[in-house]
């Protein structure tokens, strides 16, 4: 191809943004089918089973079927943020990927201020929540979306505190390089066991899934934040939940499980991409796993579990840190 | 502060036993049913919509158009119909239709037969688009896969 025409960095950017979209909506269909198969299974049923071999097109038909629905607004919703929230929740979860270490070679743009970036990102999908829930004039969004507010405040800080102790550590929050400290040494979920887990447990809750899935709490407040959304509307939140757990499974990753290492393959700087999906889906199984053991938390509970545990335990592990490194 | 640190070993605690269980459960084989292709035995005692039994000498119903069940029925969802044909001193069947819409599955007309000329079927495969499907007429499903001996 004559690259005359392209400017390296356009082609870059096309090429990326084809590639976001993919990964987002394969993770989408992948993720669905195998959280009804495992929701299944630990029910002793079998989960989806009749498109398809083993029900694998299942989620493939549900997609087409909420694509061709129509978009019911309600009457007396606020029409234009009613239609602006579901693009406001799926776009700052697919920013991400720009600065996810995939492998070495397979990343997109390598930000100085990376894992920032993806923090801050990740908050604005509190802000969709709320503008889904407050513009859809019902009592049971705005409901849900009051609890999402007060959840992702909550849950943020110990996200941001045990995030710390580990940039205390490389001194950088650019992703490439905090992998790097982990490829030359240990990986930081042992130099940092206490920050992990406490990412783990924040991140969930960051992502409004079982047991901390107080926004969209089905028996309590029917679907919370998304009542009123039908078709595609409900679909981009859809999308962006899935899309959210893989993000922040890639962020514990890089952060914590050494990014792209492990065994050494041929052409280790694209194929290590392989190793950290790996370690990202085994990651979101334990999330699976997690939702359908567990009922859901209350909502005192929720609290007194960031504030009363999560919060101090993470400080209390950032100054250490800050001490030892300082050593 | 007390508590602090036993709800937090406790708390872990049961949280990992409950993850065992559930991953425990996932590995075992499903217990349920692919319905459609496979299906469970139905117990003899399974209380279906009510059917003429067949008569293993005549083939026919045994019905003597006595019309106890009809009359038995609360919610009078049985018609029967009979004739006398010429020089017979017998009344004989020709129609006994069952508004099944209407059946509460009571039983009493099956109780209340002299001669245990209607049962309870097997059929719990019940759905159909119009409430028409729904009007029976039990003589003519006699000897036609529905009949029970
Ligand atoms: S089962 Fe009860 S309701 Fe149904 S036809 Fe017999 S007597 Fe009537
Ligand atoms: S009670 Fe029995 S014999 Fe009498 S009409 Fe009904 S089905 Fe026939």
């Amino acid at each position: 191809m004559d690259t005359a025409f392209f400017p390296p960095e356009l082609l870059r950017m096309l090429i990326a943004a084809l590639f976001v979209v993919t990964v987002v909506f394969v993770n989408a269909l992948f993720m669905v089918y195998a959280e009804r198969k495992i929701a299944g299974h630990i029910q002793r049923r079998p989960g989806p089973y009749e498109v398809g071999w083993h029900g694998i097109l299942q989620t493939l038909v549900d997609g087409i079927k909420l694509m061709t629905k129509e978009l019911v607004i309600p009457r007396d919703a606020n029409r234009m943020l009613f239609r602006v929230a579901p693009l406001l929740a799926f776009t700052p979860v697919v920013m991400p990927f720009l600065v996810l270490p995939f492998s070495e070679n397979l990343i997109i743009i390598d930000l100085d201020i990376g894992l920032i970036f993806i923090l801050t990102m990740a908050s604005l999908n509190v802000m969709a929540i709320l503008v889904a829930g407050w513009s859809s004039n019902n009592k049971y969004g705005l409901f849900g979306a009051m609890r999402s507010v007060a959840q992702n405040i909550a849950y943020e800080i110990p996200i941001l505190l045990s995030l710390l102790s580990v940039v205390l550590i490389t001194n950088s929050f650019s992703m490439r390089t905090i992998v790097d400290a982990q490829i030359s040494g240990l990986w930081f979920c042992l130099i940092q066991p206490l920050a992990f887990i406490i990412y783990l447990v924040a991140a969930l809750a960051e992502t409004n899934r079982a047991p901390f899935d107080m926004p969209e709490a089905e028996s309590e407040l029917t679907a919370g934040f998304h009542t009123e959304y039908s078709g595609m509307g409900f679909g981009l939140f859809f999308l962006g939940e899935y899309t959210n757990m893989f993000i922040v499974s890639s962020v514990a990753v890089a952060v914590f499980l050494g990014g792209w290492s492990g065994l050494p393959l041929p052409m280790d700087a694209w194929t290590g991409a392989i190793w950290f999906l790996l370690k990202v889906y085994i990651l979101m199984f334990i999330m699976i796993w997690i939702r359908w053991t567990y009922p859901r938390v209350r909502f005192d509970q929720l609290m007194n579990l960031s504030w009363k545990y999560l919060i101090p335990f993470a400080l209390l592990n950032l100054i250490v840190t800050a001490v030892i490194v300082k050593l | 502060m007390s508590g602090y640190f036993s709800d937090l070993y406790h708390g872990t605690k049961s949280l990992l036993v409950g993850l065992g269980v559930t991953f425990r459960e996932m590995v075992k084989p499903t217990v349920t049913v692919h319905y459609p292709r496979e299906t469970l035995t139905i117990t003899p005692n399974y209380r279906g919509h009510i059917e003429l039994v067949c008569d293993e000498k005549t083939g026919g119903s045994l019905c003597i158009t006595c019309g106890m069940c009809a009359r038995a029925c609360p919610s009078a969802c049985i018609s029967i119909q009979s004739e006398k044909p010429e020089g017979s001193k017998k009344k004989i069947l020709t129609g006994f239709v069952l508004d099944f819409t209407r059946c509460s599955l009571c039983g009493i007309c099956v109780e209340s037969c002299p001669t245990d000329a209607i049962a309870y079927s097997q059929e719990y495969n019940l759905a159909g688009f119009s409430r028409e499907e729904f009007h029976m007429d039990l003589l003519d499903r006699l000897g036609k896969g529905g009949s029970l001996t």
